[in-house]
């Protein structure tokens, strides 16, 4: 299970990046689905720390590849 | 059975596509003979160099020959040995004394490249809980140094000090912090604001580490860097520099005033695990380096040919990567890689050879002709550069 207001609040972030009004799942890919190039990326990033005040490594960046997986990791860097 | 080549199948794909158009292969010109800093023979065509970093032009420096010749002949061709072992010769040392004098710092390393300076000293100097903070675009040498280290890796927006103060401040105060900035940014050709970004980095505590590649010999009253001019110099805890742009060979270098400088010696592979740099380069890097300090007047008319480059193609009409002339990379934006591979040969034909940069290399998929001067095109040699530019951008249809 994971959080519904952090999921709310990616999913607002999303929002302005995604160009194809792709729906969106928990299991939404960036790459594939979103298909957002390294500049989006870097975009969406600093968007999602400025959100939650928190920084969000390359290292941590390189395992995260969908939105699930995105709301798991901002839960534990915020708990 | 997979073949391991076949995740290179969509570049081979896009480079055959290309060159089916027409387009000579931008990526393997030949130098046939070199007649001069700024000028060479490329397909039996004398052709002025404008894509080269040899921005001071000692490559055929008098002095700078003479140096490696003798120790051609006093040392031989290599030393066949790790600087930590049979490999430090009188010339390596001589070569780290140079570059102390011309930085006034403590302690310099010679490696045998600048991409090894960078893959050492980043990968040695921010351990497995360290954090190292970059610009997005910094070069691959730094990216893989972060690569070869396995430090925490944080990168904030181009140039931006408000992005890379708010990355610093939300890291663990007691973390140990490297933040890596370049002096020039080679693609575009922009400086970074460093004054400002040197004094948010010292005050979160972190170590500053500057890499003045594209600076050295040229920006700064002494030719110390975009550090030196920004006046920055001495909060600056690394600065790393290559022999194979302003200096005019190959080689590597960080120069630092931390007392416990030395040890690196050690503990940093791509200093350890390779062959040192043979005796004659040394010996010419060491004389280039010593000519630099003195070079105020080439440093002037860098500075000249740089602004008249940059003036001269805007007012033809091309897109530049900077409003003004920061450094002695004018890089001019095509509109895509196509129409960037037709105006590099255009200008090739006429006798120009200047960079073509493409993505991932450049910063939001752009295609570049990159443009680097050199203190000895003359001012007749720009004014012969900007026409030929004209010719060959109306040719192509980009003007």
């Amino acid at each position: 299970m994971t959080d519904t207001a952090i999921y709310d609040r990616i999913a607002a972030q999303i929002e302005p990046f995604n160009k194809k009004g792709v729906a969106l799942t928990e299991s939404t890919t960036f790459a594939s689905d979103l298909e957002w190039d390294s500049l989006t990326v870097m975009d969406f990033v600093a968007a999602i720390e400025d959100e939650f005040d928190i920084i969000i490594t390359m290292n941590m960046q390189a395992e995260i590849e969908t939105v699930g997986q995105l709301v798991a990791a901002v839960e534990k860097l915020t708990a | 059975m997979t073949d391991l080549f076949s995740k290179f199948d969509a570049l081979i794909g896009e480079r055959e596509a290309l060159l089916s158009t027409g387009v000579r292969d931008p990526f393997s010109l030949v130098m046939e003979s070199v007649k001069s800093p700024t000028v060479a023979m490329c397909n039996g065509k004398e052709t002025i160099l404008l894509g080269t970093y040899n921005y001071m032009g000692m490559t055929f420096d008098d002095d700078v020959l003479e140096a490696g010749k003798q120790a051609l002949d006093n040392f031989g061709s290599g030393t066949t040995g790790s600087r930590v072992l049979n490999g430090t010769y009188a010339g390596h040392r001589e070569c780290e004394e140079a570059l102390k004098e011309f930085y006034r710092m403590d302690h310099a390393m010679v490696f045998s490249t600048g991409y090894q300076a960078n893959l050492g000293i980043i990968s040695t100097m921010a351990g497995k809980d360290d954090y190292i903070i970059l610009d997005i675009d910094s070069h691959a040498s730094i990216y893989d140094g972060c690569a070869l280290g396995n430090a925490q890796i944080v990168a904030f927006r181009h140039n931006d000090v408000e992005a890379l103060e708010k990355r610093l401040k939300r890291l663990p105060p007691e973390a140990g912090k490297l933040v890596v900035l370049e002096g020039v940014y080679s693609m575009l050709g922009d400086i970074a604001p460093l004054k400002e970004m040197v004094a948010v980095s010292k005050a979160a505590g972190a170590m500053v580490l500057v890499d003045e590649a594209h600076s050295m010999g040229f920006i700064g009253e002494h030719g110390r860097g975009v550090a030196e001019a920004a006046g920055v110099i001495d909060d600056v805890d690394f600065i790393i520099g290559t022999f194979s742009k302003s200096v005019g060979t190959v080689g590597g270098f960080c120069v630092s005033n931390h007392p416990k400088f030395e040890v690196l010696r050690l503990v940093c592979r791509p200093y350890v695990f390779t062959a040192s740099l043979p005796p004659s380069v040394v010996a010419t890097a060491a004389t280039s380096i010593r000519k630099l300090m003195h070079a105020g007047n080439k440093r002037a008319h860098l500075w000249e040919n740089s602004k008249r480059l940059h003036q001269g193609l805007r007012d033809l009409g091309f897109a530049l990567g900077t409003p003004e002339a920061q450094s002695g990379i004018i890089a001019v934006i095509m509109p895509d890689m196509l129409k960037g591979a037709q105006m590099w040969q255009a200008l090739l034909e006429r006798g120009l050879y200047v960079n073509l940069a493409r993505p991932p290399a450049t910063p939001a998929g752009m295609t570049l002709l990159r443009c680097s001067l050199c203190a000895e095109h003359s001012s007749e040699q720009v004014t012969q550069i900007l026409g030929i530019f004209e010719a060959a951008g109306k040719e192509v249809g980009i003007l």
